[in-house]
Order: structure tokens, then C-alpha cells, then sequence
């Protein structure tokens, strides 16, 4: 393998694991304070992709510039997340918040076979693509190769922006002390005034904004296609698992471990890329049976 | 319901089951289909007995289908006894390697565990083309019984009572398993395992001896589902597939064996008819019932006979009270 061809697969690995760790960080943010494990998250990443593709091409169509189609994936995954996600918080995950875990994680199987389904009914099962950021942005030069400005500048920027972002939100604001309170303690957190009704709609439709996130700004690198969201639920929770449930800079850490690792594969042995992402679960959980960064608990996992 | 009754109901099911060929010959194999999922569903509900579930039965499904595949492929008159017996040891063996290492996780973990290891096969499945035929997958030879060859139509009905036969001895044996001290182990997981650890008994053995039961009761539906597909395919151990298993198990009802049947059958029925009438929607229509059964009847199918009684009787004895006052 020449340099060229590492320092490809590199950039391609972390700009593949920039969108997974905006997923990831959706399903372990939702973990963490809900404590349900969203399987229809995957359906949120494709549906955010679906929406992107459809916004963006009707620009194109209406013969906007390409800059615009920036905003609009954002407004595509601030729709889908609100809309579906806010939906899905407050008329079903609000009433099974006392249940068995594995009675949530089948309700949200259900939903997901739901959107699954409906994703077909408005979207068919044709792929559709949407370039314009690409093109927008333009190349750049790494160490001599040129590579799209959008996968090596503007994907992992985003990631970035979001953690630090989540980061400064939980702790530097009232609201995301709130969400912090009632993670810790919902007992002691209600007791004080807080309404953890409302923490668990705002942190879910944060997290469903993630995953839509993930895949509207998917959109320009992939074609969108059925069957994306069933992949990246279980690719997501690869990297959640990686790195402890529930912690949101270990995913980034995660993300980028699975993300490297599934590029270099496909340039050295393709066969294998699909297996990467398990294989580093597998091997870190037998090292670490919670999580690069998962907390011990008491006999509850 | 007094047992006898309940007897008596079970052994006319049972011969309208052993009968059906001869009046219902055109649903022969959907009945077969439906015996074959429901030996993997069966597979889930011994582990929904502590409280698991796994999300990657799928792939013991596959290994089942795929090994009768592979002998087919290797031996050009493969006997469906020698298939049977090998079906059981791959499953057994893989469940035995996979189970050490996901018996030591519960709930989320485990059922997610699960699921990626059935994904490491689905991608390996797809993506080692020249052994495993890819996407298309592979085709399964129809073998003989004791030597004896069949035509296709016959063979239809080999195998739908092979599959009955298989599903009535795992159902037996399964609720035999679940009335001994091993199975009063794997219950006590779901609601005493620090208790059960007390007693000195292993809760992550328990689930292990529990997990390769049920790995082989979805490898040997896997053979059967083969068999009367004439092919397996790397979609047999998509997660999708393995939440199936586990959303019939929910819908049959966790508290009884015969509810793995009643749930099967209901899932493939409503599969059937959805996908015949309303074109492309029947994965809607499962996911709301899913929903539905969950939130309404979390006892699931069969507790709703209990239910509707229970229900009925309740108003009854509140009537004959009010009457009596009014005495």
C-alpha cells in the first residue's frame, strides 16, 4: 500500500466516521438519558437523507445557487427530527418510559418497521442522489492529492462542531443542566421543579435531529437507497457500544477507530469491511465488557 | 381452563394438523413455513423465559439453511436424517462460541450483541461470493429419507411432516426443559439473578445451556425453512429477520408454549393477506399490531382467551352481585 493510497483511505475513514459518530452520538445522547435504545434511529438517518435529497434537488430544480443547498439539508434534518422524532417522543416512547427495556426496544422495532414501510410509500425504492455541496465546495490539496473539500474540511468540522457543541450545551447551559439533573437523579431532579417530561421530549428530539443530520449530510457522498437506515442502526451501535453507552466523546473516539479501520479494509482486503466495525466491538468489549469509557454498573447490563 | 380441556384441545389441533395435507393440500407449504419459523421462534421464547432477547437468531436460521446447502452441494444424495443431525451440531457448536461470549451480557447488550454477530455472518454471507453464491445465495438439494427419493410434490409433504414432527418433540422438550431445575434457573435469571448467584448457581450458565437449546431449535427451523425453499439466502440472518422471531414470540405471549405456534401463524397470515391486498404495506400493518399487542395485550395471543374471560366473568359476578342486593 503506497502512501497515496493510506493517506486516501485516512480521509476517507474519517470523513466516514464524522457522519457515524453524528448517528452514534444521537442513539448514546437518547441512551443516556431515556435509557431506551432507539432502533428506529436508523430509520431517522435515512429519512434525514431522503429529505435532503428531495430538498436539495428541488432547489437545483427552482435554479437556486448550490450554496443553498447547505442550509438546506440543515432545515431537512431539523424537519425530519422535530417532526418524526417529536412525534415518536410524545405519542409512544412517553408512555412506555416505566416498561421493561426490552418491551421499549421492541416498540421502537415496531417503529421502525413503520417508517421503514412509509419511506417506501413516499420515496419508492429508486436511489437518489444530490451532489451540489460536493461540487460546491470544490477540491482541496492534502500532501499532494486532491481529495473533495466537502469529505476533508466541512464533514469532519461538523462533527467536531457538534460534540463541542453538545458538550458546551450540557454543561454551560440551564437547559443542558436540566438534562444533566435528571440523567444523574429524575427523582431528586423532579423534586426540585424540573420537568423531566419536557427533558426527555427536548433530549430525544436532539438526538433525532443527529441522526437526521447524519444522513441528510450523507446525502452528497452516498447515494440514498432502502435499507440504509437497517444498516446504520447497527453500525451506530457498534460505535455507542464501543464506546460505552451513553458517552458522548468516546463516540467521537469510536467513531473514528471503526470509520479508520472500515476504510483501510476496503483498500486492503474488501471482503472484510463490512466485518470491521463488529470485529472492534467485538475485541474491545471482551477487553472492556461496558465500553472503552463505560462505567461499571451493578449487574444491571 | 382445567387441564383435561386444555388436553383435549391439543390433541385436536394436533390431528388437525397431522390431517391437514389431505383436505387443505394447497397450504401445505404455508403450514410448513409457518412450523419452521415458529421452531425458531421457539428458540426466542426459551430465552424470553429470562427475560432475553436475542436479536441475531437469524443467524443460526442461516447456518441451518446454509449447512444443508453445503452438504447438498458436497454429496449428491444427502439423507434428511444425516442433515437433521448435522443442522444440530453447527448450531450447537456456533451457539456454544457465540453464547460464551454474549451469556455474560442482559437485555440491551445482549439482544445487540446478538444482532451484530448475525451481521458479521449476513456480511459474510453476501460478501464471500465464491463459497457462498453472494446475494443469491445457494441452492438446497432435496434429499432422501432412508434412502428413499421423492418427487416434488411428495416432497412437500416429507417435509411438512418433518417439520411438524421436529416442532411437536422441541415443544415438548421445551416445556419439559422449562419445568426442570434448569429451567426454573433460566426463569429465576429474568427476576432473582443476584439470588440465584446466592444458591451458587451460575446465572451466566444458566443462560449459556438456554442459549444453545434455543440456537439449535433456529438451526433446525433454519434446515426445514430451507428445505422448503430449495434455497438459502444471506437475508436469513438480517437482523430484520431475527426481530421477526422475536416480535412473533411477543405476539404468541411469552407465558405459554403453544402461543409460539398461535403467533406464527397469525404473523405469516397477516403477512400473506397484507402483501396480496394492500400491495406493499404489511410491514406497517405488523408494526402497528406489534404496537398494539405491547401497549393492549402484553400477554400476547394467548393470554387473550384468559383476558376476554376473565373480563366477561368479572361483569358477570358484578351483575349477580347487584342482583343479590337488589334481593
Amino acid at each position: 500500500m503506497t502512501f497515496n493510497l493510506a493517506l486516501i483511505a485516512l480521509l476517507d475513514g474519517v470523513s466516514y466516521a464524522s457522519l457515524l459518530f453524528l448517528v452514534a452520538v444521537g442513539l448514546t445522547l437518547i441512551f443516556g438519558v431515556l435509557g431506551v435504545l432507539n432502533v428506529a434511529h436508523g430509520s431517522l438517518y435515512a429519512i434525514g437523507a431522503y429529505m435532503a435529497a428531495t430538498i436539495g434537488s428541488w432547489m437545483t430544480a427552482q435554479g437556486f445557487s448550490p450554496w443553498l443547498t447547505f442550509p438546506g439539508m440543515l432545515i431537512a434534518a431539523l424537519i425530519t427530527g422535530v417532526v418524526v422524532g417529536g412525534l415518536m417522543e410524545r405519542f409512544l416512547l412517553r408512555h412506555i418510559y416505566d416498561k421493561d427495556p426490552i418491551l421499549q426496544l421492541l416498540i421502537t422495532f415496531a417503529v421502525f418497521m413503520i417508517l421503514e414501510n412509509v419511506q417506501r410509500m413516499v420515496w419508492g425504492v429508486q436511489p437518489y442522489f444530490m451532489a451540489e455541496p460536493l461540487r460546491a465546495l470544490g477540491n482541496v490539496r492534502v500532501l499532494g492529492i486532491q481529495y473533495t473539500a466537502y469529505q476533508t474540511l466541512f464533514l469532519p468540522g461538523m462533527a467536531l462542531l457538534t460534540m463541542f457543541g453538545l458538550r458546551y450545551f450540557l454543561r454551560n447551559t440551564l437547559a443542558g443542566a436540566k438534562i444533566t439533573a435528571v440523567t444523574e437523579d429524575r427523582e431528586a431532579a423532579t423534586s426540585i421543579g424540573i420537568d423531566a417530561k419536557q427533558v426527555y421530549f427536548i433530549t430525544f428530539v436532539i438526538g433525532a435531529c443527529l441522526a437526521a443530520m447524519g444522513g441528510a449530510l450523507a446525502t452528497p457522498t452516498t447515494s440514498v437507497l432502502p435499507g440504509m437506515g437497517a444498516n446504520m442502526i447497527v453500525l451506530s451501535f457498534a460505535v455507542a457500544a464501543t464506546a460505552g453507552l451513553g458517552n458522548i466523546e468516546g463516540a467521537l473516539l469510536a467513531a473514528l477507530m471503526i470509520g479508520i479501520a472500515r476504510s483501510f479494509a476496503i483498500y486492503i482486503w474488501p471482503e472484510t469491511e463490512v466485518l470491521m466495525p463488529y470485529l472492534i466491538m467485538v475485541l474491545i468489549l471482551l477487553w472492556r465488557p461496558m465500553g472503552l469509557f463505560g462505567a461499571a454498573q451493578a449487574r444491571k447490563i | 381452563m382445567p387441564r383435561s380441556i386444555i388436553l383435549v384441545l391439543l390433541g385436536i389441533a394436533l390431528l388437525a394438523l397431522f390431517t391437514l395435507p389431505f383436505f387443505m393440500g394447497t397450504s401445505v407449504t404455508f403450514a410448513t413455513i409457518v412450523f419452521s419459523k415458529s421452531l425458531a421462534v421457539l428458540g426466542i421464547f426459551l430465552l424470553l423465559q429470562a427475560g432475553q432477547v436475542s436479536f441475531g437468531h437469524g443467524m443460526f436460521f442461516a447456518a441451518g439453511a446454509y449447512s444443508a446447502a453445503y452438504i447438498g452441494a458436497a454429496w449428491s444424495g444427502p439423507d434428511l436424517i444425516v442433515l437433521t443431525v448435522i443442522a444440530i451440531l453447527i448450531s450447537a457448536l456456533s451457539g456454544l462460541v457465540i453464547g460464551l461470549f454474549v451469556s455474560r451480557y442482559r437485555l440491551i447488550f445482549f439482544a445487540m450483541l446478538n444482532l451484530a454477530f448475525s451481521m458479521v455472518l449476513f456480511a459474510l454471507l453476501e460478501k464471500l461470493f465464491h463459497y457462498t453464491g453472494g446475494t443469491d445465495g445457494m441452492r438446497v438439494r432435496r434429499p432422501t429419507l432412508l434412502g428413499a427419493e421423492f418427487n416434488r410434490a411428495s416432497f412437500d409433504l416429507v417435509i411438512y411432516y418433518y417439520a411438524l414432527i421436529l416442532l411437536v418433540v422441541a415443544a415438548v422438550l421445551v416445556w419439559l426443559y422449562l419445568r426442570s431445575p434448569l429451567g426454573q434457573a433460566l426463569k429465576a435469571v429474568k427476576v432473582k439473578e443476584t439470588q440465584l448467584e446466592y444458591i451458587g448457581l451460575s446465572a451466566n450458565r444458566t443462560i449459556l445451556a438456554a442459549y444453545v437449546f434455543s440456537a439449535i431449535l433456529a438451526g433446525l427451523g433454519g434446515l426445514a425453512y430451507g428445505l422448503v425453499q430449495g434455497l438459502a439466502t444471506p437475508d436469513l440472518t438480517f437482523w430484520t429477520r431475527s426481530g421477526e422471531f422475536v416480535f412473533i414470540a411477543v405476539l404468541g405471549g411469552i407465558g405459554n408454549v403453544i402461543g409460539v405456534f398461535a403467533g406464527t401463524l397469525l404473523y405469516e397470515a397477516v403477512r400473506f393477506y397484507a402483501a396480496a391486498f394492500l400491495d406493499d404495506s404489511w410491514q406497517l400493518i405488523l408494526g402497528i399490531v406489534l404496537i398494539v399487542v405491547i401497549l393492549v395485550v402484553p400477554s400476547g395471543l394467548i393470554g387473550l382467551p384468559q383476558r376476554i374471560m376473565g373480563a366477561l366473568r368479572g361483569r358477570t359476578s358484578l351483575h349477580s352481585q347487584k342482583d343479590r342486593n337488589h334481593d
